[in-house]
Formats: C-alpha cells, sequence, structure tokens
C-alpha cells in the first residue's frame, strides 16, 4: 500500500495538517494573502472528518465564531496575515479574558497597513505581545520549517487546552508558500492534548473561573450540565461581572501568571553548535534557514558560531536565552523587522552591548550573505 | 375581584425602582405608590388579574398570585 | 407548553438583581416577554444560549438562567454563529441593542441574516447609546436631541425590518414593550422558527432618549407605542400611514437552514466527491 504520510506541500498545509492531528473541529476565516490556503484546505478537509468550516463576513467575525465553537466544546483555530490580525486583537482579548481555548495562525506580510501582502515579513512579533489592549499574556509559537510548523502547530492546540488560552502561530510568507518535505507522524507519536472537562456533577455548584490546584481550569461545554456566564469583564469564580479591587487584580495575575510562571513547559527552541560558540546567531521562522545556513558554512572554515532557533516567541524565554549566551562574545539576532526580537535578547543577556541586529525589511528573505557581512564587521574583517 | 379566587399582589420593593408603569396602565387602579415610591396595592379586591402590571413591570418586581383554595367557597 | 405555571425566578439569577437598567426602561419589559416565552415553549434552560454584545441591552445575557456569552461590542452574532454551527442542537438567542447591532454590528446583522443561520436575532430599538450616555444612534433619526447632537441629528435612520428583509432574514417582526404580551407571542415564533429571525422591539429609554426629546417619561413613552403603532394592514393606517407597524412581517420556511446546508456538505465531503 502506498505510504501517504510523506508529503511536499506548503508551510500553510502542513499547519493543516498539524491542525488536523491535534483534532481541529472547526475554523472560522476571511480570505487574506498570504494565509488563505489554510484555510482552503481546511474547507476541503474538515467535513471530511465530520468538522465545521465557515468563511465569514470578516475577520471580527471569523474570531467571535471561533470563541463561541470553542463554548460548546470543540478544538477551534483561524488564519490570517497582517491586516487581519490587527482586526482580531479586541476579540483575542477577550479569549484571553475569558480564558477560551483558541488558535490563531498569522502568516506574517510585509506591514503597516497592507504593506507588502505577498511578501516576507517578521514585523508582527511586538504585536503578537501587545496588539490587544491591556495587561495580558498570550503564547506564540514559531517555526522554520514544515516538520516543524506541522508539530508547534499540535503544541498551539495542546497549549490552548492546558492553559485556557488563545495561542499564536506566527508564521510567515516564505514558510507559508515554501513547497517542502513534510512526514506526517503516526497517532500518537505527538501528544494530543484533550479539553479538560468538569468532573463536578449536575447541581453541584460549578466554578468555570476558579483555578484547581496545578493552576487548570476545567470546562463546562455549552449545552452540557452546568449554566454559567463568560464575560469579558472582569469576572468572579462563577464568571460573573465584578469589579471588586481585589477580584481584578487577582484575575489579572492569573491571566499572567498561568503562562508566565510556566515559561520553561510553554518553552520550544532548537539549538545548533551551540556548546563551544562563541557567535551565537539566535533567529526565528524562515530567517532562521539562512542562520543555519551561514553557520554552518562558516563552521566548515573554522569560526566557532552557532544558532539558537527560537520556535517560542511568546512568553519570552529570557532564562533559557540568557544562559545560552552566556559564554558567547557576540550575538546576533536574525530577523526581518526593524528590530523586535533583539529587544527581548538585549534583555536577558548579561551583555547587552554584545547583542547585534542582522536585518532585512525590504519584503526579501535575509540571505546568509546578509547575516556574513553583519558578522564580518563584528569580526573587525570590514564587509 | 375574580369570583371564587383571592389574587395576591407580591411585590419586591428592593427590585422596584418605582417607575409608576404598573400604576399607570392598572385598568382598575389597584396599585399606587407607596411613601418610599414605590408600588403597591392597595384596591386589591378590585383586581380582575389581567396580570398587566407583571408583563410590563421593568424590574420583574410583581407577581400576581392567583389563589385557588377559594374555589372551595363555591 | 409545560403544566406549572410562569414563575419567572425559576428563569433568572437572582443574586444580580435588582438589575442595572434605569427605572422605567423597556429593556426588563423584553426580559420578561422572553422569560415568558421560554417558559411556554417549554424549552429546558440547558439547552438555550443567550449572546450579547455590549450595552445597555447586552447585560440581559448575565440575568438569564441559561448558558450566557456576554461577548464584546457589535460582535454578539459572531459569536452565536459559533456556538450554532458548532452545536446546531442549541437555541441561540441574540439580544442586542440598536447601535450595537446595526452601527458596528450591522454588518454581521446583514451576513447572519443573508446565511439564514438559525439564531434569533432581538434588537431592543431605543434609539439611543444609553450605556454611555445619550449619542445618538443609526436608529435615532433625523431631527433628534442627543449628547452627540446638541444641534439635532442630521443622520437618517434605519427600517429595522425593511434591512432585514432585503438581507434575507427569513423571519422579520416587529413590537413594543407596551405590548407585552404580544412581544412574548412573535418571540415564541421567533425562537420556534428554523432560521434567522429578527424581532425589533421598540424600547424606551426614558433617562437619555425620552428627556432630551421632550418624550417624557417612561409612562408616556410607552403610551407613544400604543397610539403610534398598529398592526400589520389594519384599518388604523389607512387613515394614518405615518403608524409604525407591529407584527410578523416575513415568515418563510422554504430557504434552508445554514447548519442543515452545512449537513449536506459533512455527507458529500465524507462521501469523498468535491
Amino acid at each position: 500500500m502506498k505510504d501517504n504520510n510523506i508529503k511536499f506541500i506548503q508551510g500553510n498545509e502542513a499547519c493543516v495538517e498539524g491542525a488536523i492531528y491535534a483534532g481541529i473541529d472547526f475554523f472560522a476565516g476571511y480570505p487574506i494573502t498570504p494565509s488563505t490556503e489554510i484555510m482552503e484546505h481546511l474547507a476541503y478537509r474538515l467535513p471530511q472528518k465530520g468538522g465545521k468550516f465557515i468563511q465569514m463576513e470578516d475577520e471580527i467575525a471569523s474570531m467571535g465564531a471561533i470563541i463561541g465553537a470553542s463554548l460548546t466544546g470543540n478544538k477551534v483555530m483561524t488564519a490570517t496575515s497582517g491586516p487581519g490580525f490587527s482586526l482580531k486583537q479586541e476579540a483575542l482579548g477577550y479569549a484571553c479574558m475569558a480564558e477560551i481555548p483558541c488558535v490563531i495562525a498569522n502568516v506574517q506580510r510585509g506591514g503597516p497597513s497592507t504593506g507588502n501582502p505577498t511578501h516576507v515579513s517578521q514585523g508582527d512579533v511586538n504585536q503578537v505581545r501587545w496588539g490587544t489592549h491591556g495587561d495580558h499574556a498570550i503564547i506564540a509559537l514559531t517555526a522554520s520549517n514544515h516538520q516543524d510548523v506541522f508539530k508547534i502547530t499540535v503544541e498551539a492546540f495542546n497549549m490552548a487546552e492546558t492553559y485556557r488560552t488563545p495561542v499564536v502561530i506566527l508564521l510567515d510568507e516564505v514558510i507559508g508558500h515554501m513547497r517542502e518535505k513534510l512526514v506526517i507522524p503516526k497517532p500518537g507519536e505527538i501528544p494530543v492534548v484533550a479539553r479538560l472537562r468538569t468532573s463536578v456533577k449536575k447541581g453541584v455548584d460549578y466554578h468555570p473561573y476558579l483555578p484547581r490546584e496545578d493552576g487548570r481550569l476545567p470546562m463546562s461545554d455549552f449545552g452540557a450540565a452546568h449554566k454559567y456566564n463568560v464575560t469579558g469583564l472582569f469576572h468572579d469564580m462563577w464568571g460573573f461581572p465584578n469589579n471588586d479591587p481585589r477580584v481584578v487584580s487577582e484575575l489579572l495575575r492569573h491571566l499572567v501568571d498561568k503562562i508566565e510562571n510556566n515559561v520553561n513547559e510553554i518553552n520550544m527552541y532548537k539549538e545548533y553548535w551551540l556548546d563551544d560558540a562563541e557567535y551565537i546567531l539566535i533567529s526565528y521562522g524562515s530567517s532562521a534557514r539562512s542562520a543555519i545556513h551561514l553557520a554552518k558554512n562558516r563552521r566548515a572554515r573554522g569560526i566557532k558560531i552557532g544558532v539558537l532557533e527560537l520556535q517560542t516567541l511568546w512568553p519570552f524565554p529570557s532564562e533559557m536565552v540568557r544562559e545560552k549566551c552566556v559564554n558567547a562574545k557576540s550575538v546576533i539576532v536574525v530577523e526581518m523587522n526593524m528590530g523586535q526580537i533583539i529587544t527581548q535578547v538585549k534583555n536577558a543577556v548579561d551583555n547587552p552591548r554584545n547583542v547585534f541586529l542582522a536585518n532585512r525589511i525590504d519584503g526579501e528573505l535575509i540571505s546568509p550573505t546578509d547575516i556574513k557581512s553583519i558578522l564580518r564587521m563584528i569580526q573587525g574583517k570590514g564587509v | 375581584m375574580v369570583k371564587g379566587k383571592t389574587i395576591k399582589h407580591l411585590i419586591d420593593k428592593e427590585w422596584c425602582k418605582g417607575c409608576g408603569i404598573c400604576i399607570h396602565f392598572c385598568p382598575k387602579n389597584v396599585l399606587e405608590f407607596d411613601i418610599n415610591e414605590k408600588a403597591e396595592a392597595v384596591r386589591p379586591e378590585d383586581c380582575i388579574a389581567c396580570k398587566l402590571c407583571e408583563l410590563r413591570c421593568p424590574d420583574l418586581a410583581i407577581q400576581i398570585i392567583e389563589d385557588q383554595e377559594g374555589e372551595n367557597e363555591r | 407548553m409545560t403544566e406549572k405555571p410562569f414563575n419567572f425566578k425559576d428563569y433568572i439569577r437572582p443574586r444580580f438583581f435588582p438589575h442595572i437598567w434605569c427605572p422605567g426602561c423597556g429593556h426588563g419589559i423584553v426580559l420578561g416577554s422572553l422569560l415568558r416565552a421560554v417558559h411556554e415553549l417549554g424549552l429546558n434552560k440547558n439547552e438555550i444560549v443567550i449572546t450579547s454584545g455590549i450595552g445597555c441591552s447586552s447585560r440581559i445575557s448575565g440575568y438569564v438562567d441559561f448558558h450566557s456569552l456576554h461577548t464584546i461590542h457589535g460582535r454578539a452574532l459572531t459569536f452565536a454563529t459559533g456556538v450554532k454551527l458548532s452545536k446546531p442542537g442549541l437555541k441561540a438567542i441574540v439580544p442586542m441593542g440598536d447601535g450595537d447591532a446595526l452601527a458596528i454590528g450591522g454588518n454581521h446583522f446583514i451576513h447572519a441574516a443573508r446565511r439564514n443561520i438559525d439564531i434569533t436575532a432581538i434588537v431592543m430599538n431605543n434609539r439611543i447609546y444609553g450605556m454611555t450616555g445619550g449619542q445618538f444612534s443609526p436608529l435615532s433619526g433625523s431631527g433628534k436631541k442627543a449628547t452627540t447632537a446638541p444641534y439635532l441629528t442630521i443622520d437618517r435612520d434605519f427600517d429595522v425590518v425593511e434591512l432585514a428583509k432585503s438581507a434575507g432574514a427569513t423571519f422579520v417582526a416587529r413590537s413594543t414593550v407596551f405590548h407585552a404580551n404580544e412581544c412574548k407571542d412573535i418571540l415564541k415564533k421567533a425562537i420556534s422558527h428554523k432560521g434567522f429571525s429578527v424581532v425589533e422591539i421598540l424600547t424606551q429609554c426614558p433617562t437619555y432618549y425620552g428627556r432630551k426629546n421632550k418624550e417624557g417619561d417612561a409612562i408616556q413613552m410607552m403610551e407613544g407605542y400604543k397610539t403610534n403603532t398598529t398592526r400589520i394592514g389594519s384599518k388604523k393606517l389607512e387613515k394614518n400611514p405615518n403608524l409604525i407597524q407591529r407584527g410578523i412581517f416575513v415568515e418563510n420556511t422554504e430557504v434552508p437552514e445554514y447548519c442543515k446546508a452545512y449537513d449536506e456538505i459533512i455527507k458529500t465531503a465524507m462521501k469523498g466527491k468535491a
């Protein structure tokens, strides 16, 4: 029989395969370049497994629809790009506040505004963190190849359920559109986290917003035994609006702590030749491909250089980054924006003056040569 | 009063905000404001249990209870 | 219909009463009519999801003892669409204010109608933004006073019924809080209707609309609903065509309901045909 688990597909499709593997039940979206293929493939795939797909009237509506569908007990996702991601911010904040598991894929393109729809950028890193108003925490994952896109997509669904939070999959145009091999893991190879439902019986007082000892909040589906309130207002353990100063501060701390305190569990990364590295390239997404290529090439010439590839961008793994960079002479952050993750890296490391930026912002993929010229400057070799 | 029935006007004075809608639209002038400007059934014996006050009370503060035990008096 | 006599306490969360609405606000009457409708239909409280947006009207969702989803301004119908499509067995009821439904939420309103998804949209029309203190709404109409129209409004208003009809809603009706019984009966039909149903309910805001526009207090505003409205096609209308018509304007059971239609898609997809 033909082995059907090896595919040669786009990154956007790898994301779809990951979502299917993770057990997606419901997708709502609105067409936008360069993420549309995620939506197109799910329109085809979801009903085949009895799932639901809906093309909504706009980006905001898509975000609303997945939140509604999550509350009936479904694993849900939407996908978008820059302008659409901007539009979703209010509802994304709602999902943070009301603690609704959901996954949002943002395949980044050039911005601001309509920007550069068909070209690559990594300009939304800070928006993912701070796009919605008010204090909150968020989880954002990224990947540089299709096998990893698959994996982080499964993990995004898992983390959404574990922490009852929206999780952003932050891809970019190159990853989204590039074709590459994907081997779909066998069922069970990557663990899949199911919705944690309450064991509280009908007629017994259920507290949808009272964390258990392990910090998790078991849910009850709409339509099941427990009727409770869901709101974007500050609320008590029953989900009812409450602006008592103690309730407000406790809830806000809970929303931030449940993620920030689990940064080690949430943190995913890869490292290449870091053990003796004097120069460390920190990168993520498609930029990391060029960083890895250059490091390999320089290693062959005897330069002690390595790559730290971040897969969890938020919560930012500051402690891990500090530890990895502790012996490095110089750290070069490779990203396609005006310098977003570099701010976090500078905050994390012992010596921020040794942190440099290798970037590209013109819609073209940053090349190993681009990074090499920065490296040579740091080495004092001239460009 | 409806024959064979006693009608009770349960008015929740905590919930009543004293808008006067029930008083104004009562076809039998059963209701009036009390000294706290809350609705009160001052002529319950005139009540025909049309329940318009209950239906139109924006505060869900009025319940008209028709007591069936009056049937024994027939 | 259930045997048990109606007692609204069976359907509310009493610890949140007295409610936040102003004295004489019509929204509480809408709440009462809705609860009676649910009671008379004999619906299980566990099968109802009430989804609302932001504004005075949206607070209704917190007071009812159903699954309740208090969302963001204007977007209630989108959340409800997710709820309904993902679990079609649930009854989706979406009470909205006029600004919530038709200004910020106008796009969602027409598209939910176009899809004919089985949701009951209740537009509680008080012609004003009450929660924020009396700004004019898309239903205020021209020549009205509001805090954002100190020299009178020049904006024209929507006719909710006409808008819903042309957007494809398969059940469209109007009533007022003066006609609380009629309101209940219409809501019963709307909730039972298999498709997108719109019920516009005229409800007074004595605090911000009535006072500013010299329409008097809650009682006078309700008297206004009595004198300025009439049943669809009534004799009174011939004499005074300016009267606002009440009743059921559209009741179309021919159009496929969205969730049902999607079930057919699933059947096709599962057969491997595309």
